[in-house]
């Protein structure tokens, strides 16, 4: 009993006294990269941090990658950390809207992050305000088996019409000329974006992801249009399979094409692809009059309102938004870094989509469900799956697709 | 009562302190249950309707809106593929019931070794639907599953179940038939342990045989057991939700979706966050189970009464 008494008078000296020691500054910093890769950049991005301000301990939770989208919303609410992972756009509106972000428009202002992250300040402003800071993004394209290419005997096109007649040849072959899989519903989501930039260009995707554009309008139909010329080429039972099914169709020979986002470069390389056998290109042309503009999701970190050291939280903000340190985190990631001073890697791929976004003069989409609010963005993404499956349908799906449009930007 | 020593304490407030007394102990007694009960499942109801009349996303303010979330569900379509499927899910499923009595009757025989078998044919009921519903996605799986590697053997074209809008809702009942067929079935090996043999004698020797043996003798014994498999049949089939989640997420564009799984996509999906009309979802669902559990307890009031 003594010994007891002991040691809770022990523990509560301890625990009053602890914030008097050196790492008296505790940063909390949730995160949802459990992916290896992932985790170990973070972990050095940690372990640099703390290397220059010693005084801060900076305490990671690391949250598996589709739990964190749910978790984040009790956490923010119930025990905000300091800093988290998100996303940029329409993504990110909901937390803002609900004053669950903090606005670091001061970080932005003192580090000039207007200049050196010039790309994405659309991306992150809401209300003329800054509610993040992006560190990294990645782009979308075509991934291609080069072998397959050279076993038919075409080349690479970049106009549509070159495209389709490269799919026949395949389907001559038996090959699938474009793959996918759609079960998650997402990997669509990017060819319709890329047919939407192509065939209406940039500004007329933000206002069809905005809500100002009907979806029974022609301008929308010019796009399924476009879809549906490319629907007889696309693999059968993509709507049974995932992503990463799909990657195995394009490594195996068994499909020629495959519209996805860079991250996906590492599974074509477990799969046994190379440099040479692997290539990469911007979506094709549709229209040639329209500026080229491409699709790199941003992800992005937030102070949560109710932070408790949101002082430490902007100092790792700006940390992470300094070049050299966005250099550094972004080769470990495999990604292009947003800050327009860091470097890329010497990753081909990389190489060819930071050359393919930053002569982007069209402008730079984020992702339809970054672009579109979260209700729009699902039935939009079940819309597309459900017409490549049944063309037919179009008319249906786009009757749908208005009322969702009128209930959801209503409010 | 009469009997009492001492006449001090008023007569009249004794009996009436241990009568109360009497009275207020089941509650005592009941009182932790009722406690939970009432706060995690009559309290959350009556929470859900009011969060039905809502525009709420879970973060922001709640904004009253009256009967708006279910003058929606009204002309929602992916509410009434919900609701259809909800209701191919009722009637297929009930079928474990015969099939878990079929192969009960068959097992319910004195052989070398049939205590194995019997684990055996209970096993699926053993693992996690998680585990169901992984296995026949790649039973079902186009390319390398062993079903459509069957069709495409005898038809020349491989179907992928999961991907057909036309047959994944059948898809998913087969896989969730088959742990619920092994569940009815050791409901009635118990119940088969039950029927009394000097009837079944007696009904061989007034020349009873087969179906009308089955029918007439052995049924009517076996009526608990058949209550029970009817009832968490039904209730199974109601909030099936896992096998859905897992096999196919409610796709391909949303046909194979039930209405358990339907609310979840709506109030807690990554693109949901409609709390208001998932916790309508939700009611309707309420609703329609409250007819089938009433239809039970009423029934099961009635037997004990009768007993």
């Amino acid at each position: 009993m003594v010994h007891l008494r002991k040691g809770l008078v022990l523990a509560m000296l301890l625990s009053t006294a602890a914030p008097a020691f050196a790492q008296s500054r505790v940063l909390v910093f949730n995160s949802n990269a459990s992916d290896p890769a992932p985790k170990a950049a973070f972990e050095q991005l940690v372990a640099d941090f703390e290397a220059e301000n010693p005084e801060i301990d900076v305490q990671v939770n690391t949250f598996d990658h589709e739990g964190y989208k749910t978790a984040i919303r009790n956490f923010l609410t119930a025990d905000a950390p300091d800093v988290v992972f998100w996303f940029a756009g329409n993504r990110m509106r909901p937390f803002v809207d609900a004053g669950q972000f903090m606005d670091v428009s001061d970080v932005w202002a003192e580090h000039g992050l207007t200049d050196s992250l010039s790309s994405t300040l659309s991306a992150m402003t809401i209300d003329d305000k800054q509610w993040g800071v992006p560190f990294t993004y990645y782009q979308w394209g075509v991934y291609m088996n080069r072998d397959v290419y050279a076993q038919v005997g075409v080349e690479p096109a970049d106009t549509w019409e070159g495209f389709l007649a490269n799919c026949e040849a395949f389907k001559a072959a038996g090959i699938d000329c474009l793959t996918t899989g759609s079960k998650a519903l997402w990997p669509v989501a990017g060819l319709f974006d890329y047919l939407s930039l192509r065939t209406n260009g940039y500004d007329w995707h933000m206002q069809l992801t905005n809500g100002e554009i009907p979806w029974t309008d022609d301008s929308v139909r010019a796009v399924f249009a476009e879809f549906e010329k490319v629907l007889p080429y696309v693999s059968a039972n993509h709507a049974a399979i995932d992503w990463q099914d799909a990657v195995s169709n394009l490594v195996q020979g068994k499909a020629a094409n495959y519209v996805m986002g860079n991250f996906a470069v590492a599974s074509f390389k477990d799969g046994g692809m190379t440099d040479d056998s692997l290539g990469f290109m911007s979506f094709p042309t549709i229209n040639p009059d329209i500026p080229r503009a491409e699709e790199a999701p941003t992800d992005t970190l937030h102070i949560p309102a109710g932070a408790k050291n949101p002082d430490d939280a902007k100092l790792f903000l700006a940390f992470a938004a300094r070049p050299d340190v966005q250099t550094t985190l972004n080769a470990a990631l495999g990604q292009l870094p947003v800050n327009a001073e860091a470097t890329v890697g010497d990753d081909p791929f990389l190489q060819a989509g930071f050359e393919m976004l930053s002569t982007a003069e069209g402008g730079i989409a984020q992702f339809f469900d970054r672009d579109a609010p979260p209700e729009m963005a699902k039935a939009g993404m079940e819309g597309f799956q459900e017409f490549m499956v049944r063309p037919e349908r179009l008319d249906a799906i786009l009757d749908r697709l208005e009322r969702q449009r009128q209930r959801v930007y209503a409010q | 009562m009469t009997a009492l020593p001492h006449p001090a304490p008023p007569p009249a407030t004794v009996p009436r302190a241990r009568r109360s007394r009497r009275q207020l102990t089941p509650w005592l007694f009941l009182a932790p249950g009722l406690l939970m009960f009432s706060v995690y499942v009559i309290i959350p109801i009556f929470q859900s309707i009011w969060v039905s009349f809502h525009d709420w996303d879970g973060l922001g303010a709640m904004r009253w809106i009256g009967l708006a979330n279910y003058s929606e569900l009204w002309w929602d379509e992916a509410f009434y593929t919900s609701l259809k499927n909800n209701i191919i899910w009722l009637a297929l499923y009930l079928l474990a019931v015969p099939a878990g009595l079929m192969i009960a009757l068959f097992l319910n025989q004195t052989v070398r070794g049939i205590r194995i078998y019997k684990s055996l044919f209970f096993f699926p009921f053993v693992i996690s639907q998680v585990v169901v519903g992984l296995i026949f996605s790649w039973f079902y799986a186009p390319g390398f599953g062993l079903f459509y590697a069957l069709i495409e053997w005898v038809t020349g074209t491989g179907v992928a179940l999961l991907a057909d809008e036309r047959y994944v809702t059948y898809g998913i009942i087969a896989a969730g038939l088959w742990p619920q067929i092994a569940y009815c079935m050791i409901l009635y090996l118990t119940g088969l342990n039950a029927v009394a043999p000097d009837q079944i004698e007696a009904a061989r020797l007034d020349g009873a045989k087969g179906w009308r043996m089955l029918w007439h003798v052995v049924l009517p014994q076996l009526r608990p057991a058949t209550f029970i498999a009817v009832v968490v049949t039904v209730i199974g089939a109601l909030r099936s939700f896992d096998l859905v989640s897992i096999m196919t997420s409610g796709g391909p564009f949303g046909s194979s979706r039930v209405l358990s799984y339907y609310m979840y996509e709506q109030a807690l999906s990554e693109y949901g966050y409609r709390m208001g009309y998932g916790a309508a979802i939700a009611v309707v669902l309420f609703g329609i189970m409250m007819i089938f559990i009433s239809g039970f307890i009423w029934k099961m009031w009635r037997d004990e009464k009768g007993a």
